[in-house]
């Protein structure tokens, strides 16, 4: 008799991702890569104005260039396109996916122009002219809330998108009532009171591969299929289906390959509706694939929100209240999520501490600049920002140590669940744990004493230390207008092999790779006979997305679920061959055997063949092994971690270098170690490049100044030491896995800690607060101002 | 239109190309060579390098009708007989990738930092790939790819 090989229990285990190999050879098809017989090309005409009444168009020149098919100004394609949806609970402005008459950004679409390759069509679009009436740029959002120097949508009076939202303690569920007694009397109390103004500066997210989308309606069927580098190719099918006509059924959209996503590939994107509505006009495929320095101008942007940050508390730490008034800077329009983004840094403004009173209220305002939305975090790592600057001025008016004061107002483990004042319930967390095991891994002490030797050689080195908490595994379909569930099927196929499918489209998470090791487990199957499909609405049948960190939590449960409920039917056919109970079987190593048993193991291949030829049909079950489930969370997930930093900044220049950074992320149960750190890495990658060298800048006319690589600096390998990563463990009540979610974490702890890092390196010269990204020649100011 | 006559992954290739071309483009669309990337305007993401000559090169700032005569390898050129090259191996052993679509580009970059300097420290690794962008991984495990496969070309 042969002996079966024993598998090794994969969840948890540092499995290589199987998307690799197709990946390291150049064999992923991303949508670029996609080539239809027939299939034309699209450029846009984009506005070099950021304000402008458009006079005229004339596109006569384009249209006599030879291989150009078709030109289309916004007036034309508003006869067959609707205005784009927006999911937002505030009223918005109609916003068309090619300007009528109004440009309100620069790099706004004008015009379309169609055909025979790319390079034809980008000169058919430098072809077209464009005459404008310039309008006054609004750009600096505190002076666009006076209405100066222009109203940008005629009907939201001062450039308010959102005119003003409270939240927290004495605030009414609805906003409607509004208590200031608890507030008031937190800030009459106390002892000290630190404030300041910060800003989250604005950010261009730089997915590695830029967006792009081919759209293919077949006029003979009536069926349109759609391939986009989206997150959500079930959210795109739902809005391209609603604004081309066409039913739900009869849209398939896939997100094939995806080049990165950091959020800003949820929104559905106007280059994406104009690439359909083409196609069904014409009945010709169509594909469009972005420049980068399109994707500065016409991918959404993340941050840009001013925080005022006023924490009352008494001489020994004890926060009292905490007030943060947030006005963001949401560019000409509102997208898919614009709106929502900046309510998530007002639900986490509580942070990890238990504070008495806390009120956050939000301004949303329209400037002349690219509308933002979700970018990594995408709210949550503006509030840890604000919270733990706001933090670490009080240590330091305080003369604590900023590791006791917050030690002193954490939340406690038998706090949990713990309903937040604004509005969030805390999971779980032991957030002391996460502060000890960073303070011990860094060794907090020992990093003072040398930061207080360089020091006394005259060397500019500072530590920074932040704790987050974030709000994941998104969420309740209370949270999103999609819904919050996720889908998932599982199915074993006739030759016990087993397919899934899961709603949670990746975009380099490697779903592919941990969702098969949780089925394998499942299963008891080896890990190469699980195949993850995903990204295609016409193989997966329902699902929302990838975003929020959700697709563990959230999909991952999903997936689970559909596998009980297969694996359930599986051991009734089981237990008709073995003449056993249903309950009494046992699924190892390929086989399916008799609890007490293992002689009796049959193989699992052929419990999967009894179930297709299912003869006799045991009484009650219906044929074939494939089952779905839709999971919908209770609740968010609440990861938490602790960051530290060393930096030193050099005294001739002001150049910031991190030396060290510690991270502690606890994002409770890991299905793939291997996988969390690189997204931790990734994460922490982005917020250090927050934090020290990125930045979107507009001038004064509206022009956007950082429009290339050339401008806008993107973190490169040298600028990052090795990170130093650990984790504590604690698992979410909120789904069966315990996992949270990490794709989003590494960004919330690192800013905070990097600008805490500098303030406290530049201390000696009566610095209180430096706003990002650590500029050089910011840097280099304060030290010649300063008193050293 | 412009006749070129090259070798790209061993093959003899000719072609009629417009003199304004991009090398990347003709890879690309005229090959069907998509694994080389594009990902930025200015050549600064280094998505598109590949090997020209032996030597890595960004290959949109490159035009086809600049590569008459040369012999060009991408990544779909790069394992041998069914082998992956030692970096393809390393960047899949220590998760040196996320969404891969710098992945062709980095480890082109890579061949020729290990050719240049076989056993590179960590600071002469992190310099050598800084032509090349990548969002998703913070370099990290790229750096521990390639020390990886600099131990393993020994």
């Amino acid at each position: 008799m042969p002996t079966t090989p024993v598998l090794p229990k994969l969840v948890g285990q540092r499995v290589k991702r199987r998307e690799d190999p197709r990946l390291i050879q150049g064999r992923g098809t991303y949508v670029d890569d996609i080539a239809l017989v027939g299939m034309q090309h699209l450029a846009f005409k984009r506005s070099d104005l950021a304000h402008a009444r458009i006079t005229s168009i004339d596109t006569s020149a384009a249209e006599a260039i030879d291989g150009v098919e078709a030109v289309f100004t916004g007036a034309q394609i508003a006869k067959f396109l609707p205005p784009m949806p927006i999911g937002t609970p505030f009223p918005s402005p109609d916003h068309r996916a090619v300007v009528v008459d109004t440009v309100r950004y620069s790099g706004e679409a004008v015009a379309v122009v169609v055909a025979r390759d790319r390079y034809v069509a980008r000169d058919a679009a430098d072809a077209i002219v464009v005459s404008y009436d310039p309008l006054p740029a609004v750009v600096d959002v505190e002076q666009a809330m006076t209405g100066q120097p222009a109203v940008i949508h005629p009907d939201f009076k001062n450039n308010l998108a959102v005119p003003l939202v409270p939240s927290g303690t004495g605030v009414s569920a609805d906003g409607s009532k509004v208590d200031d007694s608890a507030i008031d009397a937190a800030f009459k109390n106390a002892e000290v009171v630190v404030s300041q103004r910060m800003v989250n500066q604005r950010l261009a997210p730089n997915t590695m591969e830029p967006r792009g989308v081919v759209a293919h309606f077949e006029p003979g069927k009536g069926t349109m299929t759609i391939w986009s580098s989206t997150q959500n190719p079930h959210i795109l099918r739902t809005f391209i289906a609603a604004l081309t006509g066409l039913g739900q059924d009869q849209v398939r959209a896939i997100a094939p390959e995806v080049g990165g996503g950091f959020g800003a590939k949820i929104n559905i994107y106007a280059e994406e509706y104009v690439t359909a509505a083409i196609s069904k006009q014409l009945g010709i495929p169509l594909k469009w694939v972005e420049d980068r320095s399109e994707a500065f101008v016409a991918t959404t942007h993340g941050r840009d929100i001013i925080g005022y940050v006023d924490i009352a508390a008494k001489r020994d730490g004890t926060v009292l209240g905490l007030k943060l008034r947030l006005v963001a800077d949401i560019g000409a329009y509102n997208m898919l999520l614009t709106a929502a983004i900046p309510t998530l840094t007002m639900m986490m403004a509580n942070a990890t501490y238990n504070i008495p009173a806390v009120r956050a209220t939000l301004t949303e305002v329209f400037t002349n600049k690219t509308p933002t939305d979700a970018y990594r975090g995408a709210g949550r790592p503006e509030a840890t920002y604000f919270v733990e600057r706001g933090m670490d001025m009080l240590a330091r008016e305080l003369k604590m140590d900023p590791a006791e004061l917050r030690r002193k107002n954490f939340i406690k483990p038998n706090q949990f669940p713990f309903a937040t004042q604004t509005g969030a319930v805390y999971d779980s967390g032991d957030y002391e744990k996460a502060l000890d095991l960073a303070l011990k891994n860094a060794r907090w002490d020992r990093l003072k004493a040398e930061r207080d030797a360089a020091r006394a050689e005259g060397r500019l080195v500072g530590l920074g230390l932040a704790m987050y908490v974030e709000v994941c595994g998104i969420g309740p379909s209370a949270a999103l207008p999609t819904g919050g569930w996720e889908h998932s099927q599982v199915t074993i196929e006739r030759d016990g092999r087993i397919s899934a499918t899961t709603g949670a489209s990746p975009h380099g998470q490697g779903n592919e790779t941990t969702f098969a090791q949780m089925l394998a487990d499942q299963f008891g199957v080896p890990f190469e006979h699980v195949t993850i499909l995903h990204g295609d609405t016409g193989v997966v049948k329902q699902g929302i997305g990838t975003f929020g960190s959700r697709s563990q939590a959230v999909g991952g449960t999903a997936l689970l679920m559909a596998g009980a409920k297969v694996k359930k039917k599986m051991a009734k056919f089981a237990a008709a061959l073995f003449e056993a109970h249903e309950d009494d079987l046992v699924f190892e190593n390929g086989t399916i055997s008799v609890k007490g048993s293992p002689a009796s193991a049959k193989p699992f291949a052929n419990v999967a063949a009894y179930a297709y030829v299912p003869v006799p049909l045991p009484d009650g079950l219906e044929p074939g092994l494939s089952d779905e489930a839709f999971f919908e969370p209770t609740n968010n997930t609440y990861p938490f971690g602790c960051h530290i930093s060393m930096l030193e900044i050099d005294r001739e220049t002001g150049e910031p270098k991190l030396l060290k950074l510690v991270a502690i992320d606890d994002a409770g149960n890991l299905i793939n170690p291997l996988i969390v750190e690189g997204q931790i890495h990734g994460g922490l990658a982005q917020g250090i490049g927050q934090a020290m060298i990125e930045e979107v800048v507009y001038g004064e006319d509206g022009q956007l100044l950082t429009g290339s690589f050339m401008d806008y600096a993107l973190p490169r390998a040298i600028d990052f030491p090795r990170f130093e990563l650990d984790a504590t463990v604690t698992p979410t009540p909120v789904n069966p896995l315990g996992a949270k979610g990490v794709g989003e974490a590494g960004t919330l702890g690192s800013t905070p800690c990097i600008v805490n890092a500098a303030v406290d390196a530049l201390s000696g010269f009566g610095v209180k607060h430096i706003d990002m990204m650590l500029r050089p020649e910011k840097l280099w100011r304060i030290i010649q101002g300063g008193r050293s | 239109m412009a006749q070129i006559s090259l070798t790209v992954n061993g093959k003899a290739r000719k072609a009629s190309v417009e003199p304004r071309l991009l090398l990347v483009h003709y890879l690309r669309e005229q090959l069907r060579l998509t694994g080389t990337h594009v990902a930025c305007d200015t050549s600064q993401c280094g998505a598109c390098t590949v090997l020209v000559d032996g030597r890595s090169v960004k290959s949109c700032t490159m035009f086809a009708v600049q590569a008459d005569g040369s012999t060009i390898t991408t990544i779909e050129g790069l394992a041998t007989n069914g082998q992956l090259h030692p970096l393809q191996n390393a960047f899949w052993e220590e998760h040196g990738l996320q969404c891969g679509y710098c992945t062709p580009g980095m480890i082109m970059a890579a061949v020729t930092l290990l050719e240049q300097t076989p056993k590179p420290s960590e600071q002469e690794i992190r310099e050598g790939i800084s032509g090349n962008f990548c969002r998703c991984t913070g370099y990290q495990h790229i750096v521990n790819a390639i020390q990886r496969a600099a131990g393993e070309k020994r």
